[in-house]
Order: C-alpha cells, then structure tokens, then sequence
C-alpha cells in the first residue's frame, strides 16, 4: 500500500465506484518513488482548495491497477506516475511522470469547472 | 499558530536545512514560517533510503522528511508547502515577502535554503517527451525499458552509476558525455567500462529529442567534428548534476559563479539579518547532514540577530 494521506484504491472495482460517485475524480498511480511522491504531496496539499474533486491513489504494481495500466490513453507512457483525471466517469486528461504544482493546478481548473451556486 | 503576516523570521526552502532552521527557530520561541515551493523534504524525499544520517540506521527520505516535519510543526512552526516567492525585499529592518497565495508576508529575519535540482538539458523535445522516454530517475522507471536500447546522458557518479542499474532492464545502455573523460570516481568508471552491456560515445551532446507520440531518437552532436547523427533509441535517461534554486535571488544577495550564496562562519549572507543554508550555500559536501548543520547555525545566529533587534527596538521606545 502507498504510506500516502490520500484515500487509496485498492481494487479495479473500488475504482469504477469511486469515479462513478464521484462528478470529479483525480488518481495518482504510482510507487513511494521520487517522481511520485512529490505529486501525492500536492494533491494532499491541494484536497482542502478543490473540495469539488475526489483526490485518491493507486499502486502501481498492484495487479488491478490495469484498469489504469492498460488503458489505451497511456500507451506510450514510459514514467510513472501515470496521473489520470475523471469527469463524470470519463477519462478526460492522463500524465506521465512527475508534474508540478501549476502543471496539476491548470488541468484541475480547466477540465473541472466549479459549478457555481446560483 | 499565528494569524499575523508579521514572523519573527521567514525560512525559504522546505528541505532539510529548511526544516532544521524551523525547528531550531520555533523551538527558540520565535514565531517562524516555512515558504516551500514543493512538498517538505525537499531532494530528500527523492532519496530511497538515508543509511548515513548519524543515530537512524535507515530511513526512508520520506519518513525522515515526514518526522523533521512533524518537529518543526510541533514547536509551532508554520509551513506553507507548494508556494512560490513572488517578490522579496531583503534590505532594512523588516524583510518583506510576496508570495504566490497573493499575501505579503514581513520578517525580522529572512533564512534562504532553496537547495538545488536535477540540471536539465533545455534541449528541444526535452519537456514534450519527459514520461514519454525521457526520465530522470532510474529506479522509478527503469522497468519500462525492459529489453529495450537507451542512452545515458553525463559523465559524474550518478549517470555511471545509473547506467550499470539500468543494464537490469535494457539490452543495450549508451552513454553519451561531452568530455573524452568522466568526472566519476575510478571505481563507477570500471565498473560501467567492464559491463558488456554498456557502450561509450565521447567528445558529444545530445543536442535534440525526436519522435511523434513518444521518443523515437536523439540527434547527438560529436563536439570534435560538429557532425550530428541521428541516434535511435526507446529511452533517454538524464543524470548531468545539480544547480541550486537562487535565480529568485539574483541581484539579492552575494553569489560566486555557480549561483552559490556566499556565506560567512555563521551562515550570513551580506544583507544583515539575511542567512543561508544547505545545498545552495557555497561549499564543497552535500549532504542531508552537511544541511542540518549549517541549518543549526544558520538559526542560532538568526535567533540572535531577532534578539539584539527586539532590544533595540526597545529602547528606541
Ligand atoms: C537522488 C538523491 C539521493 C541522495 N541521497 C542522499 C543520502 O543518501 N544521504 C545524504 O545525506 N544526502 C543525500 N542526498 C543529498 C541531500 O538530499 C541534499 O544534500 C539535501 O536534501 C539538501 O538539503 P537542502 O534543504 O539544502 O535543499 P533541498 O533538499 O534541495 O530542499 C530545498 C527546498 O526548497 C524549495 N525551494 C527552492 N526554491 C524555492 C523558492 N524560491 N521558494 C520556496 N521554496 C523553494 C525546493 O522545492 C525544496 O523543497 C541525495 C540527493 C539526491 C538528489
């Protein structure tokens, strides 16, 4: 299991209700390596700033991890973690490797638009 | 915790030697804030396993930077991770600070321990292709390469290093550095040099990253001829050293020629009440424990200069 504070998917169909449920969903797959970790550090950084999104991680060499593994939008990645971004249960944005602040940020503010209250 | 834009003193930096001086600091009852454009920890959360931090036999880089925090934050120390400095004013009495969350933020003291980062390329196709065969890390992505040709870029302990893990997985390692010798010890030298899988191009430099949806080849330019050949290959794996983080402090404070800040014995800078520590201070050994050190006597001088100014200030009154 990741030692992150993040909630953590464990299986392939926790991931399908968790994206389900949830309008805006952001996971983070990934090892406790360095290119990783600085990303669960933003995303737990940044869980109090976009409550309308349901951060969470998933380990990378956990077997049911393919649904992120193999699905065809990281063909051709070749860094973890692969970052992927769920809107309405459809993958929207995927990224490979290490990402910074303002990286994450711009996805998060482009693909999930707060809805306003009227 | 203090609501107050107004710190005893300001630590920029959230590694090692940021956190020390946090400690050190809040521990002196100063109120302290560290401003950390990452998560805390700094390069130590890239470090697998610390088994040279004197009393710990081994650490993880990320359960040392999570107990460090957990310290500094016990003492009241506040930490702003993910936020950038904008602006600062490190001359006067009152040091001032703008930083990305839109607030200004004033100090008596100001300490710098930005630390330093992977040198980067800045060769064009490097950002398009990063986590699309380009990588900095061996351990994390080496797998990916499994069975497959990939180039090494540098010539220090790292990219050697590096290159004989990364045999694990690939068939064939080339490394490509500029010089017609390494700058890595003796003993990573031989050990890549007697390694079948591992192959040498000298006197070069990788010059471009070419490839439709992932990397596909390298352009690499043979520095004695000016030739450049088109070089195929699955993977680029980049390990060329380090630079510290000081170009928000340009014209700020005293550099040498590396972007170094200068020091004094007490870790001073040349702005009174400005002091500097870790991996961005001009020295020759950097360490998690070379941090900490300089960290602690960064803190101790600064908590001496608030001192003397509360005192004067004082009496001013
Ligand atoms: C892969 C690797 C393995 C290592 N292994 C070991 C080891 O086994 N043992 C050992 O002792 N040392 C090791 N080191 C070295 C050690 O990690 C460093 O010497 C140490 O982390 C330096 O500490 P620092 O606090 O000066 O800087 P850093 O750790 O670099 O921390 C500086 C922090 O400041 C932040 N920052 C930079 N600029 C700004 C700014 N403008 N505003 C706000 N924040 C900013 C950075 O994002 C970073 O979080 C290793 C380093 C690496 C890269």
């Amino acid at each position: 299991m990741l030692y992150t504070n993040l909630h953590h998917v464990m299986t392939a169909s926790e991931h399908q209700k968790l994206i389900a449920e949830n309008e805006n969903v952001m996971i983070c797959c990934g090892r406790m390596g360095p290119m990783c970790i600085p990303v669960y550090g933003i995303m737990e950084d940044l869980e109090s700033e976009y409550t309308h999104v349901k951060f969470a991680d998933m380990e990378f060499d956990n077997p049911e991890a393919y649904v992120i593994r193999d699905v065809p939008e990281v063909r051709g990645f070749m860094g973890i973690p692969f970052t992927m971004y769920y809107k309405k249960g459809k993958l929207v944005k995927a990224t490979s490797s290490i990402q910074s602040v303002s990286q994450v940020k711009s996805i998060l503010d482009k693909e999930f638009v707060p809805v306003m209250a009227d | 915790m203090t609501d107050s834009t107004h710190y005893d003193a300001i630590v920029i930096g959230g590694g090692p030697a940021g956190l020390t001086a946090g400690i050190y600091l809040s521990r002196a009852r100063l109120s302290t804030l560290i401003v950390t454009d990452g998560v805390a920890g700094g390069q130590m959360i890239l470090t697998h396993e610390i088994a040279n931090y004197p009393g710990v036999e081994s650490i993880s880089g990320y359960q040392l930077s999570n107990i460090m925090k957990k310290q500094a934050k016990s003492f009241g120390c506040v930490i702003k991770g993910n936020t950038t400095v904008e602006s600062l004013n490190l001359e006067g009495d009152v040091k001032e600070l703008k930083l990305s969350d839109g607030k200004t933020y004033t100090a008596d003291s100001v300490i710098l321990t930005p630390g330093g980062r992977s040198r980067t390329l800045g060769v064009e196709g490097e950002t398009k292709f990063k986590g699309r065969g380009i990588s900095y890390c061996a351990t994390c992505d080496g797998d990916f390469f499994t069975g497959k040709e990939i180039v090494v870029v540098g010539g220090g302990n790292s990219a050697l290093e590096e290159a004989v893990s990364l045999t694990k997985y690939a068939s064939k390692v080339t490394i490509v550095h500029q010089f017609d010798h390494f700058q890595a010890f003796e003993y990573a030298v031989e050990e890549a040099k007697a390694n079948s899988k591992i192959s040498f191009i000298m006197e070069s430099s990788l010059e471009k990253f070419n490839g439709s949806d992932k990397l596909e080849s390298v352009d690499i330019k043979n520095l004695k001829t000016g030739e450049t050949q088109n070089f195929i290959t699955d993977g680029v794996f980049i390990f060329i050293g380090y630079v510290p983080n000081t170009e928000f402090l340009f014209g700020k404070v005293n550099m040498n020629n590396w972007n170094e800040i200068i020091v004094d014995s007490d870790m001073a800078t040349n702005i009174p009440g400005v002091y500097a520590a870790g991996d961005s201070v001009v020295k020759r050994y950097r360490q998690v424990t070379t941090a900490v050190g300089d960290a602690t006597v960064a803190a101790l001088a600064a908590s001496n200069y608030i001192h003397h100014l509360k005192i004067n200030e004082f009496h001013e009154h």
